[in-house]
């Protein structure tokens, strides 16, 4: 848990006063809104189809309950009582009014956060793992690079104009849970051969019209030199990124355009310049940000503790929901804890005020007072003791985020689609709260296993439905809604861009679609525990496609 | 359109120059890159200052043998969203380590000041009067930075050294 | 991004121009006089192309009280009273067509696909 201290706090506060300023002066015409845009989306305020939507970055996903309990006072006090966490850990406001905007970000201000750099031609919101300092597999915790990272780009005088947004993971664990390579700059730490730890530096991925993977352009950076080379890869796209075509303008465009090689050497020409620089890391600097990161003082405590495995052996919907949401920590006799923000026939991603206050008040008792939040749009408690699972289970359910279906086909990552958006072309929220009726049934979810779905509502992607197992892309076709289905695509270690299986099917049958292809593949796996993404990948989308559109 | 430097409002003393206007004498003067690139044995020895008005997508790098001879050299936002010149005036100052005069010129609002102060810019041609009137009282709205900036202010990370002895980094459990 | 005055303006029924209220972003339709309302029944009207575009030019002069102006079609219903004239005007007209997680005094509209 990053702690802010009093340059943080006065950075932050000197910023929501400038906001102050610049809401006066439109609001009064002195400046027009040509001019405000720019400068409303850099704190993260955009209009939207009903009201201005606010953004509110939540860095590497990590909250502590003070600050979850923040966000649900904003969304009771200036929105309509409900939050939506999206899937770059960030949380949107939907019913937000630019005259209550200066005091909602002033609220804010008062626990450290912000709408800093969540629109605009910036560097974005940094994300990572949400399992981040307690997942069993990471190396180091990831979140202290990205506060490095984090510091140094946020308001920084060369990259606050650039030709598009500039999205960056860091990710330090084997198996791959945030989605590094569909970012514009992936940082993966891992050892080289002289056990020294270091960064694989992949550039150039995003989704939207043209979807990329990041490619490697450096094997090995070592972490004295994250910034420098950081710094290199930011001003030379901020010289050579296109800014005539705002589809073109992403780094992945200038990276498949010069190609890889070509463009590592453009950024290796630079860095070597800077190197050995201001920006060349000091442990000292380091250590500081490190040492600002507070971890819990966690009691020594046993595995699978009585309370647990009597529980487990006498709750079977218990049992369910351990074997679901609840994963191994790093450390013995604790455990960390997913809560589903998918209810059946609910948005994906919303929470309700009084659920946030709940949640605050449970992270109190049973996690340190500590929340993170990841990209598919679920909640973690990341350091719950195994002995208190029973309890934290019965509040969670009572809440309503224990559905036990995390990673299930009812999972459904969607971004809000043509019922907030303005870039929408359809609708997503209502596709998604259909296929969750359709398999309202717990068994039958279970049975399919693992099956990631992803719905965006337009190309520009936001529910990244490129890497969904069964991504659904929301079109418009003489005035109707229409819907793109792809399969096979992974976000992980495997990153995969899904197939097209077929021309696009009208808003009333996707979840038909979906139930044919769910029926599809429980005929065509080989064993019951090959997961959908295997079969899919082992027969290709052929066999799905003739189902699909055998009477379509 | 107002020029500051120095926090104030002040009279323009270079005078810009079209591509086939004589050159006067001892007047400061401003070309364009292309009449510089041209003529630059000349201009460089003539008796009066000379600036050279630097398009946002031609590499600085090229004006590195001229560097020592150019009292300005101004660099262009079209539009203020247009960021380039940012990293040609970084560039000019931290790897080239040009200390004559940057005049930021083009699309300049107030709430650009910062950044372009930050970026090494000191000379700027700004877009409305009102904002050129409040450029001094703007800037001193801000006083932590997380970066190193080219006003010569400690970035954050610095001053929390100095401030607080650093502790031990904890173990992570 | 070109500015809607700049784009062709081809209509093939009746539209209003319509936009969002600056101060809380509400949905709002330029009317006669000048001045915009939150009810679709105080929106000017017209099927001609040039009227259509001395409305949009008038609305988006008028950056203080809205912005975002743009042209949209609308239809009229069998009593003659103006309705959206597409999904995504009904949807700004009516709100989303999904229950809202915390649903206040307004109905929810839900959509039949």
């Amino acid at each position: 848990m990053y702690v802010y201290d009093a340059f943080d706090r006065t950075l932050v506060a000197e910023r929501v006063a400038e906001f102050r300023d610049q809401v006066a002066r439109r609001l009064s015409g002195e400046l027009t809104e040509e001019e405000f845009k720019p400068l409303r989306l850099m704190n993260g305020v955009y209009l939207q189809l009903h009201a201005y939507m606010l953004r509110i970055a939540i860095p590497y996903g990590t909250l502590s309950s003070q600050q979850l309990r923040m966000l649900a006072h904003i969304a009771r006090r200036y929105d309509r009582g409900y939050g939506h966490f999206t899937t770059r850990t960030n949380i949107q406001y939907h019913w937000i009014k630019l005259e209550e905007l200066p005091a909602a970000m002033a609220d804010l201000a008062s626990v450290g956060m912000h709408g800093m750099q969540t629109s605009g031609n910036n560097v974005r919101n940094i994300t990572t793992d949400q399992w981040a300092g307690v997942a069993p597999d990471e190396i180091e915790d990831p979140r202290v690079w990205a506060e490095v990272i984090r510091q140094h780009v946020t308001l920084h005088p060369e990259f606050s104009f650039m030709p598009r947004k500039f999205k960056i993971c860091v990710g330090t664990s084997s198996h791959d849970r945030a989605a590094l390579r569909i970012h514009d700059l992936a940082l993966r730490m891992h050892r080289n051969d002289a056990g020294e730890l270091g960064f694989e530096v992949m550039v150039g991925g995003g989704l939207g019209r043209t979807p990329y993977l990041a490619k490697t352009i450096k094997p090995f950076l070592h972490k004295r030199d994250l910034l420098s080379y950081v710094e290199a890869v930011l001003r030379t796209y901020n010289q050579f990124g296109r800014r005539d075509n705002i589809w073109k303008a992403r780094i992945k465009i200038l990276v498949h355009d010069l190609g890889p090689e070509a463009f590592a050497k453009e950024v290796e020409a630079e860095w070597t310049g800077i190197k050995d620089g201001p920006l060349a890391l000091d442990q000292a600097v380091v250590d500081e940000i490190a040492a600002r990161f507070i971890y819990p003082d966690y009691p020594q405590l046993d595995d699978n503790p009585p309370e647990l495995a009597e529980k487990r052996r006498g709750d079977r919907r218990f049992a369910a929901w351990l074997d679901n949401s609840v994963t191994n920590h790093k450390l013995p006799g604790y455990a960390i804890v997913t809560l589903s923000l998918k209810p059946e026939g609910g948005t994906p991603g919303d929470c309700t005020a009084e659920q946030m206050d709940a949640i605050a008040d449970l992270a109190d008792r049973y996690s340190c007072g500590e929340i993170r939040v990841g990209h598919e749009q679920n909640m973690v408690l990341p350091h719950v003791a195994q002995r208190d699972l029973p309890t934290v289970w019965r509040v969670l359910d009572e809440i309503g985020v224990a559905q036990g279906n995390v990673g299930l086909v009812s999972d459904i990552i969607s971004c809000p689609g043509l019922d907030y958006c303005s870039l929408a072309n359809a609708r997503s929220i209502p596709i998604a709260q259909e296929i969750t009726r359709r398999f309202h049934n717990i068994d039958l979810q279970r049975d399919l296993g693992r099956l990631h779905i992803n719905i965006s509502g337009c190309i520009n992607a936001c529910g990244h439905h490129h890497v969904g197992h069964i991504g659904i892309l929301g079109v418009e076709k003489n005035g109707e809604e229409f819907y793109q289905i792809t399969l096979g695509g992974k976000a992980d270690e495997g990153a995969k861009l899904g197939t097209l299986i077929g021309p696009a099917v009208p808003y009333a049958q996707v979840a038909d679609v979906v139930e044919d292809i769910a029926a599809a593949y429980l005929e065509l796996r080989e064993r019951p525990d090959e997961l959908f993404i295997d079969t899919v990948n082992r027969l290709g989308v052929e066999p799905f496609k003739e189902r699909v559109y055998a009477t379509r | 359109m107002r020029l500051v430097e120095n926090g104030r409002i002040v009279e323009d003393r270079y005078v810009r120059l079209d591509d086939d206007a004589p050159i006067p004498d001892r007047v400061p003067i401003i070309v364009s890159a292309k009449r510089f690139l041209a003529e630059a044995a000349t201009l460089v020895r003539r008796d009066g200052s000379v600036g050279v008005l630097w398009p946002n997508d031609k590499r600085v790098a090229e004006l590195e043998p001229w560097l020592g001879h150019l009292a300005l050299i101004a660099l262009v936002f079209p539009k203020f969203k247009d960021g380039r010149a940012y990293s040609q005036a970084r560039l000019l100052r931290e790897t080239h380590g040009y200390r004559g005069m940057l005049r930021a010129t083009g699309d300049i609002l107030r709430d650009q000041f910062h950044f372009l102060v930050r970026a090494g810019f000191d000379s700027f041609e700004v877009k409305k009067d009102a904002d050129a009137r409040v450029f001094a009282e703007v800037l001193a709205r801000y006083s932590i930075y997380y970066q190193d900036g080219a006003d010569g202010r400690a970035p954050a990370l610095r001053r929390r050294l100095s401030a607080n002895p650093v502790p031990k980094a904890r173990e992570t459990v | 991004m070109t500015s809607p005055l700049d784009q062709k303006i081809r209509i093939s029924g009746p539209v209003v121009v319509t936009a969002n209220r600056v101060g809380d972003g509400a949905v709002v339709y330029r009317s006669a006089g000048a001045r915009w309302s939150t009810d679709l029944a105080d929106a000017a009207v017209t099927s001609d192309a040039a009227a259509a575009r001395d409305l949009l030019k008038g609305a988006i002069e008028d950056d203080l009280s809205a912005v975002g102006a743009y042209i949209a079609p609308v239809k009229r219903s069998e009593a003659g009273r103006l309705q959206p004239g597409n999904l995504r005007e009904l949807i700004r007209w009516r709100g989303p067509t999904i229950a809202l997680p915390v649903t206040p005094v307004e109905q929810s509209f839900v959509l039949q696909g």
